[in-house]
């Protein structure tokens, strides 16, 4: 075991080198760029045994990435932001042919007005494509998250794609220390990829992709749907499976001081970690609070979360993203599958940043609360 | 030449009588073989021959999307070099699917230099939607979006020049066939599958539905665009052009325009503007 200060980008790609991906479609934007072109020094010095495909767009590279995934070989992609939204038809037929590749995507404000920064905005825009979402906090996690991501999609039981979200900048181009796992672990904890159908075998040939009318379209959905619920226990089989070769435990979602508290901010990635600093200060003030941390954000884990909220009386839920007209996706969904009060925040989209004030100021904002849903650290007219 | 009796799309397949695209896909996989895979792009191709439960391919087959057959081909086509497999991959696109929505992902791939051949199977309009216009309409068809009417004749502008487009990546091998002449495009589809690196078809494929003839004429109305000069069959081999059929006598293009709905409200202006579109083509080509 090799521990080294990397960021999040150079995470994914050590994560990536250890996974042995045989294609790797990808095209480069900011602030995923370092991925692709860590990937590229990778594969340009032999460190990896794969096609680097030089894609002219992201909607090449998801295509691309569907086409090689479905020919039966492990396959990965890196996007962000816009090169997310150029994505999003195919995305959907990813899921839909159960391609079950892993793209990291870091996350980044959405255009207009154009914004290089980060919110979740772009991966919660493709929120119903079919995609297994996890959210990660730090560089560690990054990787993790991608080796376990593989195993878990290409689970028979799942044949779904995977999403790994990462907060652009504050975890993309942010250094911390990682430990890079043994490749002989790897390999034991992920075997080499073997598809039990690839439709390019001449021998017994399959059409993939084809047409459905109205007599079976439907059925083909469901199993979808039928996927994704099986996900949830894969992802937590997959997790202890993990934390037993590496040592590290993650979950569907990860619960810090929640048994006795009466209030609960739930939020997603990296702002989890300036939350439980503001969890620690607060509760050295009497507060009874805690941190509802979601890291599988579809399929979403609601016996998970309904567990870890069991005992509180309000939740905060903190969104880097808008559902317009509505609140944030996450508070949407708290709202719409579990039963307490809840309060909607809307944090530090395009960049914006989130201050330990804030932080505060939402948990305030839930205890004695004005209103359903609150925009933070809007600027006085 | 011998024309293999094997067949790799099954008959039974959803396209209408007459319906030259299947003839396109039947006659490239005679001359192809069994070790090959092929990629759709969506269009009447796709939606005709793969109906769930059923599919008429008879070799691998992929559909993803419009769009983006050029792409998804070079993933199909990097798994099997990676996995050391050598089969020929195919892609079919049609003209709406190459040269408007799809071109940017077919210029990628060509780019790229993956090892496929691209053939598009041209029937000049978006025919699998119910004929709406493309960028491969010739100037003077009617189609659902280029009527003719009171103040309009028709598509107004003339085809784009794809395979031109596609000589320009520097590719190793351009060629164009008529589905009308299965000789001269089965050794094309071959001659692309032994080039190492990418190869493009670009494929005159009359649609009786969209053209509005008698579906007993696909075959003679294809050979009256190429008796014309209406389409002219060459082919790039390394950047050197030549013409692979010469007709004796090139025919006026009235004839070729004449059986034709698509065409039928055409004044004689404009069938001798059309007429001059043609001889400087044919000029341009050396016919």
């Amino acid at each position: 075991m090799v521990k080294e200060v990397m960021t999040s980008n150079k995470a994914v790609a050590e994560a990536v080198r250890l996974a042995k991906p045989q294609v790797i479609p990808v095209y480069p934007i900011t602030p995923q760029t370092t991925i692709s072109e860590y990937l590229a020094q990778y594969v340009a010095d032999e460190k990896i045994d794969a096609k680097y495909i030089k894609v002219e767009s992201e909607h090449s590279a998801i295509s691309a990435s569907v086409g090689a995934s479905g020919a039966g070989v492990r396959v990965f992609t890196a996007t962000s932001s816009q090169g997310l939204m150029l994505m999003h038809e195919i995305l959907f037929a990813a899921a839909g042919m159960r391609t079950p590749f892993v793209l990291a995507d870091a996350n980044r404000a959405i255009s207009a007005p154009l914004n290089i920064w980060n919110d979740q905005q772009d991966s919660i825009a493709q929120r119903d494509a079919g995609w297994l979402q996890i959210y990660v906090e730090n560089a560690q996690e990054a990787l993790d998250t991608t080796l376990m991501a593989y195993k878990v999609s290409e689970n028979p039981k799942i044949l779904l794609p995977s999403m790994v979200c990462l907060d652009g900048f504050i975890l993309t181009h942010t250094v911390e220390p990682v430990e890079i796992p043994e490749q002989e672990l790897v390999d034991e904890f992920l075997p080499p990829y073997k598809p039990e159908h690839s439709f390019i075998d001449t021998e017994t040939p399959m059409s993939i992709g084809t047409f459905a009318d109205p007599e079976n379209y439907l059925e083909a959905r469901h199993d979808m749907q039928v996927a994704m619920d099986n996900a949830k226990e894969v992802i937590q089989q997959t997790c202890d499976e993990f934390a037993e070769k590496f040592g590290r435990q993650y979950g569907l979602v990860d619960a810090y001081k929640c048994d006795d508290a009466e209030i609960i901010y739930v939020a997603m990635g990296s702002i989890c970690s300036t939350i439980r600093a503001i969890v620690d200060e607060l509760r050295e003030a009497g507060e009874k609070v805690g941190l509802l941390k979601i890291r599988a954000y579809r399929p979403f884990p609601v016996e998970a979360i309904e567990e870890a909220v069991v005992n509180c009386d309000k939740l905060a839920v903190v969104d880097k993203n808008v559902t317009f007209g509505n609140g944030g996706a996450l508070f949407t969904d708290i709202k719409a599958k579990i039963h307490k009060d809840a309060y909607g925040f809307i944090v530090g989209l395009g960049g914006r940043d989130i201050t330990p004030k804030e932080i505060k100021e939402i948990y305030e904002k839930t205890k004695n609360p004005v209103k359903e849903v609150t925009w933070i650290g809007l600027k006085e007219e | 030449m011998d024309i293999p009796k094997e067949e790799f799309l099954a008959p039974g397949h959803r396209g209408c009588a007459g319906c030259g695209a299947s003839i396109a896909v039947r006659l490239a996989l005679k001359a192809l073989g069994k070790d090959t895979v092929a990629v759709s792009a969506t269009g009447c191709l796709e939606v005709m021959t793969t109906p769930y439960p059923e599919t008429s391919w008879e070799i691998p087959w992929i559909h993803v999307a419009f769009e983006n057959a050029g792409a998804v081909a070079s993933g199909v086509e990097s798994a099997l070099r990676i996995q050391g497999k050598k089969s020929n991959v195919i892609a079919f696109g049609g003209d709406g699917g190459t040269v408007d929505i799809g071109l940017q992902s077919l210029s990628g791939a060509m780019e790229r230099g993956h090892n496929m051949t691209y053939v598009c199977y041209d029937n000049e309009a978006y025919m699998n939607t119910g004929i709406q216009r493309s960028g491969a309409t010739p100037f003077g068809a009617s189609t659902t979006t280029s009527p003719a009417g009171k103040a309009s004749f028709g598509e107004n502008r003339p085809k784009k020049n794809m395979p031109m487009i596609m000589a320009a990546h520097g590719i190793p091998y351009v060629a164009t066939a008529s589905i009308a002449y299965p000789e001269d495009y089965m050794k094309k589809v071959k001659k692309a599958a032994e080039v190492d690196g990418p190869a493009y078809i670009h494929l005159n494929q009359p649609c009786t539905t969209g053209w509005g003839y008698n579906p007993s004429k696909t075959i003679e109305i294809g050979r009256l665009a190429v008796e014309t000069g209406s389409w002219v069959l060459y082919e790039i081999e390394d950047g050197e052009f030549n013409v692979t059929y010469r007709p004796a006598e090139r025919k006026p293009v009235k004839e070729y325009l004449k059986p034709q709905k698509r065409f039928k409200h055409l004044d004689d202006e404009h069938i001798a503007k059309i007429q001059e579109y043609v001889d400087a083509q044919c000029e341009e080509l050396g016919l």
